[in-house]
Order: C-alpha cells, then structure tokens, then sequence
C-alpha cells in the first residue's frame, strides 16, 4: 500500500463518520475569501458613506452622518442618478422588444442544428470582448464610419440630421449624443434579455397554443393573453442583467456619449482625480439600493424561477 | 392549428436581432485590414497585411498580452479550485446557510463591476496590500469562481447517487471514489468552467481598472488607445486578435456540455 493510501483511509473514514468535517473542508476556503474580503470590502464600502469629506483641509471626517447622502440630492448628482436609470429603463425596454423574435423563433421554430446556431449567435456576441464590442461601435458611429456612409448611401441624411437635432438625445453627431451611448448599451447587453427569455418561452406548452387558436383567437390575441403572460418572468430575470449592467457601467458614456456624466462615472471620478471616496461610496450604493428593490420586485413575480 | 413555421415578420425580425448582434464584430475584422490608418474611413480605401507586422512588433503590446494570458491562468485555476469545493459542498448536502452560499458567488458577477472593483479597491487598500499583479488575479479569481460553480454544480446533480454507493460497496474510501468516479465525470465541466474562466478574466475591464497599479493587462491597453488613440490600426489588429482568442474556449466550452442540462455561459 502507498503511503498515500495509508494516509487516505483514516481520513476517508473520517469524512463518512462526519460528514460535517468534510463539509467545513470545503467550505472554508471560498467562503473565508468571498465572505470574508468580498463581504468585508462591500460592507467597508458601505460605511464609507457615512461618513463625510470636510470641504476645506479635503480630509475625510469620520463621524457618522447622512450629510453624504444629501449631497446625491444636489441638482448635478441628482440629475446623474435619474439619467443614468432613464437610460437604464429604456436600454431594458429596447432589450425586451429586440430579443422577443430572437428568443420566441429560437425556443418554437429552430430545431436540431438551428437551434444550435441560434445558440452560439447568441452567446458568441455575450462573451466576446466588452471593450472590443465599445470599440466596433466607436467605428460605426464614427463620423466618417460605416452608419454615416450607409445613412448616406440610402439618401436619408436629412432624416439623420433631423434626429440629431432633438434637443437632449441629439447632438453633433451620432458618437456624441445619447442616442450613440444607447445603441452601444442595447448592443452590449441584450444578449443577456435573450438567454432567460428563451428560458421562459421554451416552457409556453404548444397545445396551450393550440387550444387559444382553437377558441377562435388572433394571432395576436394569443400572444398578449397567453404568450407574453408567460414569457414574463423570463423577461424580468432578463432585465434584471440589462438594467443593473447598465446602471453600473462608466466605459460606454465616456467612450462614447455626450460629456454629461452617468453614475459609474461619478463613482469614479469621486474614488479617483477628486479623492471623495465618501461620495463615491454614497453613489455607489445607489445601484445597490435600486437593484435591491428590483430583485425583491422581481422574487415575488418568480422572475427567479427562470433564471 | 396554429403553423409549424414562423411567419415571414417573425423570421424577419428574429435574422435582424441577429445581424445586428454580428455585424459590428465583424466589422472589426474588415478594419483590421484597412491601409487608413488616421481615421474610420468607411469602405476602406484599400487592403493590406501591413499592420499585423506592425503589431507584431510592438512590445507593449506582447506585455500586455503576456500579463493578461498569466493573470487569466493563474485566476482560473485558483477559481477551478475554489469554484469546484464550493459546488461540492453544495450539491453534496444541504445545510444551514446553503442558499446564502450560491447568492454569495453569484453576487460579484450580479453586481455592477463598478461595485465590485471599488469595494476589493478600498479592501486592498485596508489590508496595505499594493496594487500588483497580485491583486489582478485576487480580483478577477473573485468574479471567475462564479463561472466554474455554475459548470460544475450542474454536473455534481447528475453525477448518480447509486453510483458513488456502489463505489462505497465495492470498498472503495472517499478519495478513490473521488479519483474513479467523480473526477472523470466532472472533468469536462471543469475544463468547460475553466476556459469561460479564463475567457472572461482574458477580457475583464472594469475591475481590473480599480485593482491594478501601473500594470497593463491587454483590456486596460485598449481602453488607453480607446481614449488617447496611438496607433488607430495596431488597436483594429489587436481588437481581432482579442475576438479570436476568446471564441475559441467559448466553442470549446459549448461543445464540452452540449446536451446537458448546465448552460455553458448562462450568467456571465
């Protein structure tokens, strides 16, 4: 016998008669880094907010207070945070209604290899590179880039102009107004609406289908009493991803967007050049609030069951 | 009864939603090879191989590249290893606290990055740890045990119970059974986890912003030529290069657990 063996037995004997050794085995280390570190710095972060920046020597002023959190209600910090869920809701909209054809054709009509290919068209896009995907539409949004010359080509520059003419989603161009910020944040995050969506879709049972047509139903009759009903959990776990991924995000509005900041940008303009790392902690936990009230929302629809 | 095939509107729709989630990768593609080399000009004027000699060239670039394949292997294996003890403990019992647990790995990845990369930057900063490759791979180990759990808690539920008590009867001690029968049987889901492990480590940015010091990994060396543009061409050849190396462990991971019932990259 193998003096690994010698060694395996007892403590194999061991593990049957406690189970419980075992389990705190193999617990204790994930657990002492993401409980410990991970839990620690969220809950570092956390307290962090309450305290305070003294406007004059610049140092952090350790008394608890809520004075921090009255700064977010300041009209620029205030406008940041409603902007930046504005987006946020409408990138999840947007989502929602773009993903709808993708996940109801991939969960109903694609069978064997299309719906394989459905599968990879939609998690090659999810995983491929962040800052690549940023990077394609700064080329396409670009003045002289791909879109420009297309709009162009079709003779719709006018209509182009037009848009860019609206007071607040327009601007010079399209790589500098917030209609560029939410093509870039649609694109970058759909693919998370599309996956839980089909999730939910799959499970509409077709004689359901059946039995709605057999009652005399439209078309569209059965799909707003019958499929969107359905498909609603999925959609809800979907916007769960778009809408915090959103929320979170400072890469996107400052490659691409107007100089109007969004909540990700300020937490890291205060933690970083500015040095508020109190303020920056109170922006911060703004998403963690919001997604908070959206995942117990979102728990007592039974949006979890689809994920 | 209602038809077998989608509408014409339906099938239109749903190739649109497709094109436009794959155009603009494959743009990229085409700008890798332009002879424009100050601004996006579309159509490219012309064709060339020039700027993949150019990049090949350039040592920032291997530097970058170098410290990001070394942070994306040492973080995936240490999530192999936290990831896969974790999955462990959860499918093997249940316990106080178990749900708790797979909301604790989850919650890097269910949170804004912005979150997690502030919150291990004021945790680094408490315990005097200075910014270092170190605290790269810390903070990407973080979000990456997430992905392995995921691959292997699916594959522990259809590991069968019957199996591993035949194994007992037949004299084998835990370990044996372990090395017999549970390894073989999660090793796909393993190598699964770990190149989406390693993918999404090769490919983080906003973390990795709050938890490096001077170091550049490659995601950080594109967002720098994304804000003060160097080269425009070197970063069109280097963003295709980026596109390649993560597809690859993504078909490979697709493959390795296609037909089970675990989704390969279900939350990113």
């Amino acid at each position: 016998m193998t003096a690994l063996h010698r060694l395996s037995d007892p403590l194999s004997d061991l593990f049957w008669r406690k189970p419980r050794v075992l389990l705190l085995l193999l617990l204790a280390p994930p657990l002492l880094w993401l409980g410990v570190v991970y839990i620690g710095s969220l809950a570092a972060l956390l307290a962090q907010s309450f305290f305070s920046i003294d406007e004059f020597s610049g140092l952090i002023n350790y008394d608890l207070t809520l004075k921090t959190y009255g700064e977010l209600l300041r009209p620029a910090n205030y406008d940041i945070v409603i902007r930046t869920t504005l987006m946020a809701a409408a990138v999840t909209i947007a989502s929602a209604v773009i993903s709808f054809p993708i996940a109801y054709y991939a969960a109903h009509f694609a069978k064997g290899r299309m719906k394989a290919f459905f599968y990879l068209a939609v998690m090659l896009p999810l995983w491929s590179s962040y800052l690549v995907k940023v990077y394609a539409w700064k080329l396409i949004l670009a003045k002289e880039g791909i879109l420009t010359w297309a709009i162009d080509g079709i003779g719709a520059s006018a209509v182009l102009n037009a848009i860019l003419a609206i007071p607040v989603i327009g601007g010079n161009s399209l790589s500098v107004s917030y209609i560029g910020t939410f093509l870039v944040f649609l694109y970058v995050w759909m693919p998370y609406m599309i996956l839980p969506l089909q999730a939910s879709l799959e499970r509409v049972p077709s004689n359901l289908l059946e039995a709605s047509d057999d009652l005399g139903a439209t078309k569209r009759q059965t799909l707003r009493h019958v499929i969107l009903p359905m498909a609603m959990p999925g959609m809800i776990a979907g916007s769960i991803f778009t809408f915090s991924l959103t929320l979170g995000d400072y890469i996107i509005p400052q490659i691409v967007g107007s100089s109007r900041n969004f909540i990700g940008q300020a937490v890291y303009a205060h933690q970083g050049t500015a040095g508020n790392i109190p303020l920056a902690a109170a922006f911060a936990v703004v998403p963690i609030v919001i997604m908070g009230v959206y995942l117990w929302a979102a728990k007592r629809k039974g949006a979890f069951d689809a994920l | 009864m209602p038809s077998d095939r989608a509408s014409l509107g339906l099938r239109i729709a749903a190739f649109a939603g497709l094109l436009f989630l794959h155009l603009p990768i494959l743009l990229i593609f085409v700008y890798a090879f332009t002879t424009e080399d100050r601004t996006y000009q579309w159509p490219p004027p012309g064709l060339t191989l020039k700027w993949f000699a150019v990049t090949w060239n350039r040592p920032d670039v291997w530097a970058a590249m170098g410290l990001s394949v070394r942070v994306a292997a040492i973080s995936t294996a240490m999530a192999l290893i936290l990831g896969t003890l974790c999955a462990a403990a959860v499918s093997r019992a249940r316990f106080f606290g178990r749900e708790t647990i797979s909301l604790l790995v989850i919650l890097p990845i269910a949170l804004p990055g912005i979150i997690t990369g502030i919150a291990l930057r004021s945790a680094f900063n408490i315990g005097g740890i200075p910014f270092s490759t170190l605290t790269i791979i810390l903070g990407h180990a973080t979000f990456c045990i997430v992905v392995v759990y995921n691959n292997v808690v699916a594959r522990f539920r259809r590991i069968s119970g019957p199996m591993l008590e035949a194994s007992a009867d037949l004299g084998a001690n835990g370990f044996q059974t372990f090395r017999h029968i549970v390894l073989p049987n999660i090793g796909s889901a393993l190598l699964a986890g770990g190149m989406l492990a390693f993918a999404l480590s090769f490919d983080e940015v906003i973390v990795t912003t709050f938890t490096a010091g001077q170091q550049q990994t490659l995601p950080i060396w594109m967002l720098e030529e994304l804000v003060r543009p160097r080269q425009r061409p070197v970063t069109n050849v280097v963003a295709m290069v980026v596109v390649l190396v993560t597809f690859l462990p993504i078909l490979g991971a697709y493959y390795l657990t296609r037909g089970g019932s675990e989704t390969a990259g279900g939350g990113k």
